[in-house]
């Protein structure tokens, strides 16, 4: 016997599926506006291990001469990002859905129990409520990301009239460098989120769509005891022998 | 293939939990369906809209028209005491980065140069390098930023505009809305507004590192204006004046963000 048992609200479907158009358009436009001034390497003394990016990769996606493009769509799709951000952190809120996203004290040794079972260390599965320990700690630092996101943003944008925000992130050129790696850690997010839904499987993926689970239920035997008394039979539904 | 479609139409009751199953995951897939085909029409729809100008590399309308609010919303938060920070001089660059010849014509002759400032009634002024140099001197070292991502600590010398501006009774002009700013060759032009003009640490500049202004930095006067990318800080400065409209703006007109504040 199966059972739909509701997982999802609908709601934070729509914010889930929105963001994810959004965010494209923000990283891709980002990358308009970064080649201009393409500086980033991750290396040591000499050594670059990886350039952002390769002049392949910006060939790939026609990235370069559109800053003027990148900002443009990166300062109108900013308020689609920034609205529907805000809107979920909010329906979190109220809704109480935090409750199950929020890591809390056990959260941190489980998710390393979470970690040793993905990668086939340890047999045992974890728990697992609406999310598990690992991803209550994912969920909840991608929205830490994306609130970062939106002040180094105005950091950059707006550094003399918001000077004291660029000040907190460690000036300017500090600001444009976790904008940047906030960017990085997405696409991150992004692969490692597309291979756990792609492992997870149909159910809970279709949870997303839909809001609902697909469980398998035993089905239970009802024994009837007594029969009902006289007085309990409605008329008209059972006639009496 | 019929049935299956008669169920989508069927009370939620009639049907067994696994055509329940089958009818709520098509609706909501649909419903997916839907946001992603809006979503590509709308991006084709942004994509039909006119462009802001004729000149290459314009953005389409209503991306501009966006940019235009941000200015109008952003504008909330502008203070002509929000000050940009400023360093010591030996904390300047001692080249500063040279990043673009528009408006640098090559057959620019110094000797006949003045600044001519077209005041609101049509007369002009025209003005020496002396009649500017004599006024009082400001120093800034600041954190010059360039649209393009990168910024530089320089050291720049000249006359705060809103000092220049009362020491030639332009009061009147400083009630308008924009200041427009031209090469002597016309082909670099920036439109900047009046807050932005009048910031305390707009200047008039003459000098870099101490000396007199390079060729290449705009000889002998050009405009250093904190508040705003690197774009708005015109080289050499042949011709000034006053609107209540926007004047024309070189990079504006290229897709870049007319008002470009920082």
């Amino acid at each position: 016997m199966k059972k739909i048992v509701k997982k999802h609200l609908l709601a934070i479907r729509w914010f889930h599926w929105i963001n994810f158009p959004v965010l494209g358009v923000m990283i891709w436009s980002g990358l308009l506006i970064y080649w201009a001034n393409d500086v980033y390497k991750v290396g040591f003394g000499d050594k670059t291990l990886i350039k952002f990016f390769p002049k392949s990769f910006y060939d790939a996606f026609h990235i370069p001469f559109r800053l003027a493009e990148g900002m443009a769509y990166h300062f109108v799709f900013m308020w689609l990002f920034f609205l529907n951000g805000i809107l979920y952190v909010l329906y979190t809120i109220f809704s109480g859905e935090w409750r199950d996203l929020l890591p809390n004290k056990r959260s941190w040794k489980e998710a390393w129990l979470v970690l040793l079972h993905d990668l086939h260390i340890r047999k045992t599965k974890p728990l697992q409520g609406k999310y598990n320990a690992a991803q209550r700690i994912a969920y909840t630092a991608i929205i830490v990301m994306g609130i970062g996101s939106i002040l180094t943003g105005l950091a950059i944008y707006k550094p003399i009239q918001l000077g004291w925000l660029t000040a907190i992130f460690g000036g300017y050129k500090m600001s444009r460098i976790l904008h940047f790696a906030l960017t990085i850690g997405y696409a991150l997010f992004f692969v490692i989120h597309i291979v756990q839904v792609i492992i997870a499987g149909w159910n809970n993926f279709r949870a997303m769509v839909t809001g609902f689970e697909v469980k398998k239920v035993v089905e239970e035997v009802v024994q009837i005891e007594t029969l009902p008394a006289p007085d309990n039979i409605i008329p008209g539904e059972v006639e009496p022998e | 293939m019929s049935n299956f479609i008669t169920n989508l139409f069927r009370n939620n009751k009639k049907l067994t939990i696994d055509q329940l199953i089958v009818k709520k995951t098509i609706v909501s897939f649909f419903f997916l369906f839907l946001f992603f085909a809006g979503c590509i029409w709308g991006w084709k729809w942004l994509h039909r809209q006119p462009l802001d100008s004729n000149v290459s590399g314009a953005i389409r309308q209503p991306l501009r028209d966006v940019l235009n609010t941000n200015e109008l919303i952003f504008n909330k938060i502008f203070s002509k005491n929000h000050l940009t920070k400023t360093y010591a001089a030996s904390q300047a660059v001692k080249r500063a980065r040279f990043n673009g010849n528009i408006g640098l014509g090559n057959n620019f002759d110094t000797a006949t140069w003045k600044l001519y400032v077209i005041k609101r009634n049509g007369d002009t002024l025209a003005l020496r390098l002396d009649d500017i140099r004599k006024l009082p001197k400001v120093d800034i070292i600041f954190n010059f930023k360039c649209i393009e991502g990168w910024n530089q600590i320089t050291h720049w010398g000249g006359v705060r505009f809103s000092d220049f501006l009362k020491a030639y009774g332009l009061d009147d002009e400083s009630q308008m809305k924009y200041v427009g700013l031209v090469t002597p060759d016309e082909n670099y032009y920036v439109g900047i507004d009046m807050p932005s003009i009048l910031h305390p640490q707009t200047i008039l500049c003459y000098e870099l590192n101490n000396r007199p202004l390079p060729m290449k930095e705009g000889y002998p006067l050009r405009l250093i204006i904190p508040v705003k990318y690197g774009i708005k800080h015109l080289k050499r400065i042949g011709t000034l004046y006053f609107s209540n409209n926007r004047p024309p703006d070189y990079w504006a007109e290229r897709g870049y963000d007319y008002y470009a504040g920082l």
